[in-house]
């Protein structure tokens, strides 16, 4: 960005931002929100806190398992649909419709299904992130070169090789586009997931919080998912950053 | 008598080492691409397939290579009917099919690794290929750091590192500029001709075709056969490949080929 000629970083817009809901927070206007300052203040408190802790751990725990699975299950549902035409025809409507649902009317009855405890959250979280993997995978594998195919035979690659060594290669790239995607998705899953539940971990921590109007508690708390989120995100696309000089090079 | 690029290893036409009988390919959609086609491709000679677009050149060296199945009839490689690929054929792509996140090394060596070759021996296989197509130096670079030729001197490095018998190329020098294009030729020629291979060349530059081949088959277009098959006699003992361009024979077969071509284009623009 470039003010009057003078590059700005980056940073500064989040500055501006920040100095804009001091303002806003100090005068009072609008009671939902509080003085950035004193967010801060609530921040480092609740990070310090015990309950706090064991809800991160909950949670982090049950967005790990979901997304381990995701991955899992949306990587080989991808390159089922990608190279088996009859299996593309039976999920890809059904991937689709998931994909841009809002899943969220669906943890009621998750709940119904799986019970008010991790379980749930799990499949939640699962939910959230599978289908935007399986959807990136598949068009990572249906823009695989078809030459690299053949050469792969010519050479004699047997089925094996023909997927551990150049289709999950070839993929790759959309592949970890997907996973960053599901990550984001996922975030939003265990805290959906949690706060519909409203008994266990962050989402009853989040409950509690705007029940009771503690909105400086409630913002730090949204600050640090928000940052959990970015983290991971960021930590995939310096990953996709390294595997990206082949993306563009495979036509 | 036809000169070949290697006397004595098999001019003789009763030495073939590729038979193709009766190969019929009709596409999903009925497309007839290629019909009744009998060829019988000498060992140790280039033989280059040329013909006109749609002609299905490129169709009957997949079904050699064993990458497409024909509708009907038999290939037959060294006395054997094959049925799909084979380690006695490698193929060089027309555009290039190397691994881009691999460096030049171990696309050079990617053949020797599917086939379960440990990494020392394969690694000095490739080496000493790398160093033949003239790209020593370039072991870590990875394609997409090289030019176009750079690129299809690995997809060639490759292709020799089997060490198959047969290597079969789909126009491996259409994605290359005109220079490059020229130089490649002219070190394949040399390089083949210590090899002893033979060798299966798709083309739709005539004199591509000529310049390289001791056989040229020409194919008619829509269903695809055998027009007629051209030796090319000429004697490229002790001459540099400018002078090969001017030879008379070299003009007069350029010709030949041409007047052929150009009948199938004038009646493509008739029924048009």
């Amino acid at each position: 960005m470039t003010v009057f000629g003078v590059r700005i970083p980056a940073v500064f817009s989040l500055i501006i931002w920040g100095v804009l809901w001091e303002i806003v927070g100090r005068t009072e206007t609008v009671f939902i929100f509080p003085p950035l300052s004193g967010v801060f203040v609530a921040l480092f408190k609740i990070l310090g806190q015990n309950n706090f802790h064991d809800a991160a751990l909950i949670s982090l725990y049950a967005f790990a398992i979901g997304m381990i699975c995701a991955v899992v299950a949306g990587v080989a549902m991808g390159f089922l649909m990608g190279r088996v035409e009859t299996a593309n025809k039976l999920l890809g409507m059904w991937v689709n419709i998931f994909a841009s649902a809002p899943l969220s009317s669906l943890v009621p009855v998750l709940m119904l299904l799986f019970g008010f405890g991790l379980t749930t959250i799990i499949v939640t979280v699962f939910l959230f992130a599978v289908w935007i993997i399986t959807l990136d995978t598949y068009a990572g594998v249906r823009h695989i070169n078809p030459s690299l195919l053949e050469m792969g035979r010519i050479f004699g690659a047997n089925r094996w090789q023909l997927y551990t060594k150049i289709l999950f290669w070839a993929a790759l790239p959309e592949i970890l586009a997907g996973i960053r995607m599901g990550l984001i998705r996922a975030v939003k899953g265990v805290v959906i997931g949690q706060m519909l539940i409203s008994v266990v971990a962050l989402g009853q921590m989040f409950a509690r919080y705007s029940r009771s109007f503690l909105l400086e508690e409630f913002w730090a708390l949204t600050l640090i998912l928000f940052a959990f989120a970015l983290g991971l995100s960021s930590l995939i696309g310096w990953v996709e950053r390294r595997v990206e000089y082949y993306a563009g090079t495979r036509a | 008598m036809s000169v070949a690029l290697h006397p004595g290893t098999g001019a003789d036409a009763s030495s073939s080492i590729v038979e193709v009988k009766g190969i019929g390919m009709i596409y999903p959609g009925g497309t007839v691409a290629l019909e009744g086609l009998d060829l019988e491709i000498p060992s140790g000679q280039m033989t280059t397939l040329l013909g006109p677009s749609g002609c299905g050149k490129t169709t009957l060296l997949k079904i050699i290579a064993g990458l497409l199945e024909a509708t009907s009839g038999e290939v037959w490689v060294a006395g054997t009917r094959v049925f799909g690929p084979g380690r006695e054929r490698a193929f060089v792509f027309q555009d290039f099919a190397l691994l881009p996140w691999a460096t030049v090394l171990r696309n050079v060596a990617f053949g020797l690794e599917l086939q379960g070759r440990d990494k020392a021996e394969r690694e000095r296989v490739a080496r000493a290929n790398i160093e033949k197509v003239g790209l020593a130096g370039f072991e870590n670079a990875y394609p997409h750091e090289l030019s176009g030729g750079m690129r299809q001197r690995v997809g060639l490095a490759r292709a020799l590192c089997v060490d198959a018998q047969v290597l079969l190329m789909d126009e491996p020098f259409s994605a290359v500029d005109e220079q490059t294009r020229r130089l490649f030729q002219e070190e394949l020629l040399r390089l083949l001709a210590k090899e002893n291979k033979t060798v299966i060349f798709v083309t739709h530059s005539i004199e591509e075709a000529v310049y390289m081949s001791d056989r040229i088959v020409l194919l008619s277009p829509r269903p695809g056969r055998i027009n007629r098959i051209v030796t090319t006699e000429i004697d490229r003992q002790g001459l540099t490949s400018d002078e090969i361009r001017r030879e008379k024979r070299f003009l007069d077969t350029v010709e030949d080929i041409w007047g052929t071509l150009k009948r199938y284009l004038d009646d493509e623009r008739m029924e048009e």
